[in-house]
């Protein structure tokens, strides 16, 4: 078996098999094709947009928001997530708090930094970064207060200075964590900007190249905007948990 | 020459101190007074105790007797209620300690390599580059080290990651080796070898240690003195000695001399479990 069929090959199956599925639907005429478009000619209105390039403004104008809110989320998130970590008491003191935010959906909150920031760019971008934020700041106090306390025993012992046990053994066991906090919030900035360029007024992204293409019934347009979002979506992902492998290569291990 | 001072200089004597009860000669460590308790159950009250200098002393004794509590209090690890701990006359600040836990893989640590686990004490006292790399060939001789430090601890097994943990405690040649339980995590065959490695350190160094142990035969096997314990709150039950030349080899444990000390060790411990 293993002559005609590689291993590695076996994650383009699922794919195949949502393609494949996509055409039954429409070849047996179970969805009306004006709400489900072929698979192929989504694939090729996708390739024409790229080609012709008049999808690339859109698409810079969600990337920039997505990093530009992650940016700010982990500039705030993380230096303060790391001090209330290391003053635990502080930590429980913000809790409810953080875990409140946290747990109200995001979306829920447009309109109230509608108005605070009015209907402009900034709004999009300090609610995905208040969103975002708050899962880095999480995270990386979740960090900092399971680092194993036999290690920072250890420090203490060979009579390191407090900076140092900080520094050298609370950061770095915090680290594992903090990444786990900034994948997930890379994915939550995207999603709340996706949702701030949907319904807060906006002329640029991909948000709301989808809501424009679903008003006027393109659905091909729409598909094609939907993939790309994902795509980006996963691209992000995928970047992190490459950089998250190299760099924090102990996680999970020790 | 105290009984000359006038009585309003003397300290009060309620408490045992080092200027009330002197330490024995050849004295390392100097415990005087020691008293702990958790909850409001007292564990240890007006606790003394000698360590000898360049001796390995095991602690043994019941479960909740405080073996491990006495030995962390010493090591700084535990605060005291009340007492006075020194070394040569020294507090703990000014003495340099080393520490073996139990958990080795929670007392390295995994984003940097053995080599550099080993290293980095040295490195934070200020030592130059050159000077590390020749204390750590200085451990690599010494345990005769043959696997591949530039590997990260994880990628190590059980008895090289608790060889890497006692390297990096002797780095820094500290005046006193605490190990707590240092076996007890360890296959049978990774016990030999770590109690032979300890053995030579302790040749080579004259380091005093004290080792905490659940493990009669290994709390025997490397001890000058075993030091057994009573049930709380505790008390010394006996210091027994165990004189036997080093390098003591795995076959010393079927040695009269070491059963009849096991056996001893043995009838105190029964006792104290009785009382």
């Amino acid at each position: 078996m293993s002559r005609f069929f590689d291993r590695r090959w076996l994650p383009l199956l699922g794919p195949l098999l949502l393609l494949a599925l996509w055409q039954l639907v429409i070849s047996a005429h179970w969805v009306k094709a004006v709400l489900l478009p072929p698979p192929m000619d989504t694939m090729a209105h996708m390739a024409s947009v790229f080609a012709s390039g008049s999808i690339f403004p859109d698409l810079w104008a969600t990337l920039y928001r997505t990093l530009c809110s992650f940016g700010i989320a982990v500039a705030i998130g993380v230096p303060l997530g790391v001090m209330l970590g290391s003053a635990e008491g502080a930590y429980r003191s913000v809790e409810f708090l953080i875990d409140f935010f946290r747990s109200t959906p995001s979306s829920a909150l447009i309109p109230l930094f509608l108005l605070i920031f009015g209907i402009t760019d900034v709004n999009k971008i300090a609610i995905a970064s208040f969103g975002a934020m708050l899962i880095v700041l999480f995270n990386s106090a979740y960090g900092v207060m399971n680092a194993k306390k036999t290690r920072v025993m250890a420090a203490q012992i060979m009579g390191v200075s407090r900076w140092h046990v900080f520094k050298d053994v609370l950061l770095m066991e915090s680290l594992a964590q903090t990444f786990v906090g900034l994948r997930s919030a890379v994915s939550m900035a995207l999603v709340i900007v996706i949702v701030a360029e949907m319904f807060i007024g906006s002329e640029t992204g991909l948000g709301h190249r989808i809501i424009d293409a679903q008003q006027v019934f393109n659905v091909k347009e729409m598909y094609t905007s939907i993939l790309v979002t994902g795509a980006l979506g996963y691209l992000l992902n995928l970047a992190f948990l490459l950089a998250e492998k190299r760099l924090i290569h102990w996680s999970g291990k020790a | 020459m105290t009984a000359s001072l006038p009585t309003a200089l003397m300290p009060p004597l309620t408490d045992e101190t080092v200027l009330t009860l002197r330490p024995a000669p050849k004295t390392h460590v100097t415990v005087r007074g020691l008293s702990k308790s958790f909850a409001g159950a007292p564990l240890y009250t007006h606790f003394n105790l000698d360590l000898p200098r360049g001796k390995i002393v095991s602690i043994f004794g019941p479960n909740g007797c405080g073996k491990s509590t006495l030995m962390n209090m010493i090591a700084g690890l535990v605060p005291v209620d009340s007492g006075e701990i020194l070394f040569d006359g020294k507090s703990l600040k000014d003495t340099q300690i080393g520490y073996v836990f139990q958990n080795y893989r929670d007392a390295l640590f995994p984003w940097i390599t053995a080599w550099d686990n080993i290293a980095y004490p040295l490195k934070r006292k200020g030592m130059r580059a050159a000077e590390v790399k020749s204390r750590v060939d200085e451990l690599v001789a010494l345990f005769e080290i043959r696997f591949d430090l530039a590997r990260y601890p994880y990628e190590l097994s059980g008895g090289q990651m608790q060889t890497v943990c006692i390297m990096r405690s002797l780095a820094t040649r500290p005046e006193v080796l605490f190990l707590d339980e240092p076996f007890s995590a360890l296959d049978f065959e990774m016990t030999l070898f770590i109690r032979a490695k300890l053995q030579d350190a302790h040749i080579a160094t004259g380091t005093t240690m004290v080792i905490v142990s659940h493990d009669l035969e290994d709390a025997v096997f490397l001890a000058d003195r075993i030091l057994l314990l009573t049930r709380r709150p505790t008390r010394i039950a006996e210091i027994v000695e165990f004189d036997m030349p080093r390098p003591r080899l795995p076959e010393a444990v079927a040695d009269p001399a070491f059963v009849a000390v096991k056996a001893r060790t043995l009838e105190v411990f029964r006792r104290e479990m009785a009382s």
